[in-house]
């Protein structure tokens, strides 16, 4: 071994050999691994403290099968239903992996309303967590925000009156609520504009937030400790610890077990429907919002007018001051549930409240005749949809030659004598060229119709090398020919 | 109940101080079989996503449908090539381009039906049927074919390209291809 070598392992007090040691002697990966698994959980490993990694877990294969998505996804008015409908009837996984998606944004709501429960039940963000907390509540925001802002991405009818109606409510805002559903929509209708920004937003801008907010919230949860059971002092916690791992990693895994068996088994046995493509004129389509924006959707169901005001902003303004606030509201270091008579019957009262929203929702849809019929066959819609064969999009290039045909029957008459001259045979079909002669689109821009006339009339040496014939037509055909031309776009 | 009180009840299992050495065999085992576990499950859940991902490798994406010629009554009694308008239908992934394309029906030299295609094999020009001279003559460079496609004279290397048929309903179908030009054997290009 040279002395550089020596030097090497001299220097490092790492006994490991191979290429584990190799690497941790450049990396320090065991310290950084010891550094994560050591964390010390006052009172013992619990099972209610599992949602966190949950929560980590279903955020990874949310970017993964999204990243998988985008492989086939078009984010643009004429596709974006296409390529949906290709990813979900065509290609092979499509339907499961898209199934893995959507029924993940679901369980992301769950998990996280389950781990936001246990850290306010358990008066987990007493003693210095008021950013640990603060960062949370960002997160359940952007999580929300990826919620809405994917839901419209397959662009069936549901996708598109769901949002439709998402970015109204916006506008129910006072003074900024008009800008700010335009600036939402990219425009005052929804179209094309609304998916570029939706799909922007749902896979660079709001994932980008998530990453910095996912690292400061796990930054500032190790900086301050784990909060450990409710019995626990929150600032100098005194119960015996326990480390991360391997019990309360194990109890972890198993809940990513789970959500894997459960969503893998969903997205299988009931996979996720798409609907008719959007049709904005459809004036009979009935939205409804996913079930976790249901309440949401009830609430606003009561406010009208002035008093809209109320019940759009100044009530949800302040509930999400409070539970922002919560840390500074409530600054006693007591954690036991029974000994916080008001913030436990707040939480009953706000989630009694939530259930109760959207279950009336629920209940008014079902016991409307009119509205329950409409929303059954929208249903079987959907169906039906579904059980058709995946139906390819014609291209615009096809399209074009029936677009001629309308817009100017000289132009039309044209088209006729450019095939029946065999002009396409080197040319190509709508002059799109080919090895044996050039494009002829966009000659119209260049040259006016009197100069193409001419080139055809005497072309010129290059085009009589290239095996450019003279074509013999009447002055009316040879109008007609370069008026076609002229119109090759 | 005093904060900070150990709660009797929940006391874990295996309980050690922080200070005390772990059970480092124990840890390392219990890792290793972790890792292991992961690494498996994360290899079962990979194999949607390869499948997801290889689809068009492992599907024909793009692909050219048979395009109906006509009927087969049509073409029972052929005196001379008649020229037909195919629609062919190309698919490429979502999508399709749909597009017209020339060809003839002929009959070939037992009388079997052929469908060739109307592009030179010389330079690709379109070649139309001169029912006076019963004979194909390429406007282009001259290249002349009898009424089965077969090469006569002119500069082109072989006669003209058969497509392939098949027959569905009575129907004639074709099967559109494009053929490398100015080589003597015939050759699936696109």
């Amino acid at each position: 071994m040279s002395p550089l070598h020596e030097n090497e392992n001299d220097a490092s007090q790492d006994a490991a050999t191979g290429i584990r040691g190799w690497l941790n002697r450049r990396t320090g990966l065991d310290s950084l691994l010891r550094g994560a698994l050591d964390e010390p959980i006052p009172g013992g490993a619990r099972l209610a403290y599992i949602f966190g990694s949950g929560l980590l877990f279903i955020f990874l294969s949310q970017i993964i099968t999204g990243v998988f998505l985008a492989l086939y996804y078009v984010p643009s008015a004429d596709h974006a239903h296409t390529t949906v409908a290709y990813i979900t009837k065509s290609v092979t996984a499509g339907s499961f992996l898209r199934g893995l998606h959507s029924y993940g944004a679901s369980a992301m709501i769950v998990v996280l309303l389950l781990h936001l429960s246990q850290t306010y039940l358990y008066g987990a963000y007493k003693g210095r967590r008021e950013l640990l907390w603060f960062s949370g509540c960002v997160l359940f925001v952007l999580v929300l925000g990826m919620a809405f802002t994917g839901y419209l991405l397959p662009w069936d009818q549901k996708a598109y009156f769901a949002t439709a109606v998402g970015t109204n409510a916006a506008s129910e805002m006072p003074l900024v609520g008009e800008s700010v559903k335009r600036l939402m929509r990219g425009g005052t209708d929804m179209g094309t504009l609304t998916i570029s920004r939706f799909f922007v937003a749902h896979v660079f801008l709001i994932p980008a937030c998530i990453f910095a907010l996912v690292a400061s919230h796990l930054f500032l949860f190790r900086k301050v400790g784990a909060a450990g059971p409710f019995t626990e002092d929150p600032l100098e916690p005194k119960q015996k610890p326990e480390f991360f791992y391997p019990r309360q990693i194990l109890m972890d895994l198993s809940l990513t077990a789970l959500l894997i068996i459960g969503l893998g088994c969903l997205a299988f046995f009931m996979p996720v429907p798409l609907g008719p493509p959007a049709n904005p004129s459809d004036a009979q389509y009935i939205p409804r919002p996913e079930w976790y924006y249901l309440p949401i959707f009830q609430w606003l169901k009561y406010w009208h007018g002035v008093a809209s005001v109320i019940g759009v902003l100044v009530i949800p303004t302040l509930l999400a001051l409070a539970i922002v606030a919560l840390p500074f509201l409530d600054r006693s270091v007591e954690r036991r549930p029974w000994k916080r008579p008001v913030a436990m019957s707040a939480y009953l009262f706000v989630m009694c409240a939530l259930l109760g929203l959207g279950l009336r929702s629920k209940y008014l849809d079902r016991h409307d005749p009119e509205i329950a019929q409409q929303l059954a066959k929208q249903n079987s819609e959907e169906v039906a949809y579904m059980s058709k064969p995946f139906e390819p999009e014609l291209s615009s290039a096809s399209l074009a030659a029936a677009n001629v045909a309308l817009a100017d029957p000289l132009a039309a008459k044209g088209k006729a004598i450019f095939e029946s001259h065999y002009c396409t045979a080197c040319h190509g079909e709508e002059g799109v060229g080919s090895a044996a002669a050039p494009a002829l689109i966009g000659v119209g821009a260049k040259f006016s119709t009197d100069q193409i006339t001419e080139l055809l009339r005497h072309p010129t040496a290059k085009m009589k090398a290239g095996g450019m014939p003279t074509p013999e037509l009447s002055p009316d055909e040879m109008k007609a020919l370069v008026a076609y031309v002229a119109s090759l776009k | 109940m005093k904060i900070g009180a150990d709660d009797a009840g929940n006391t874990p299992r295996w309980k050690f101080s922080t200070a005390q050495p772990f059970d480092e065999q124990r840890r390392s085992f219990l890792g290793t079989l972790l890792a292991l576990g992961s690494l498996c499950v994360g290899a079962l859940l990979a194999v949607p996503l390869i499948r997801f991902a290889l689809f068009p490798l492992l599907r024909r994406t793009t692909e050219l449908k048979a395009s109906p010629v006509g009927s087969l009554t049509e073409f029972s009694s052929l005196s001379e090539p008649i020229e037909r308008t195919i629609q062919i239908e190309q698919v490429d992934g979502w999508r399709k381009a749909v597009s017209e394309k020339a060809v003839y029906v002929t009959k070939g030299a037992q009388g079997q039906l052929l469908v060739l295609s109307s592009i030179c094999p010389h330079l690709g020009c379109t070649v139309p049927w001169v029912s006076e001279k019963r004979e194909f003559s390429c406007p282009c460079h001259g290249a002349v074919y009898a009424p089965d496609g077969a090469r006569i004279s002119g500069p082109c290397l072989r006669g003209m390209d058969t497509l392939e048929t098949s027959e569905q309903d009575g129907q004639l179908l074709v099967r559109f291809q494009y053929f490398r030009q100015l080589v003597a054997d015939k050759e699936v290009i696109g």
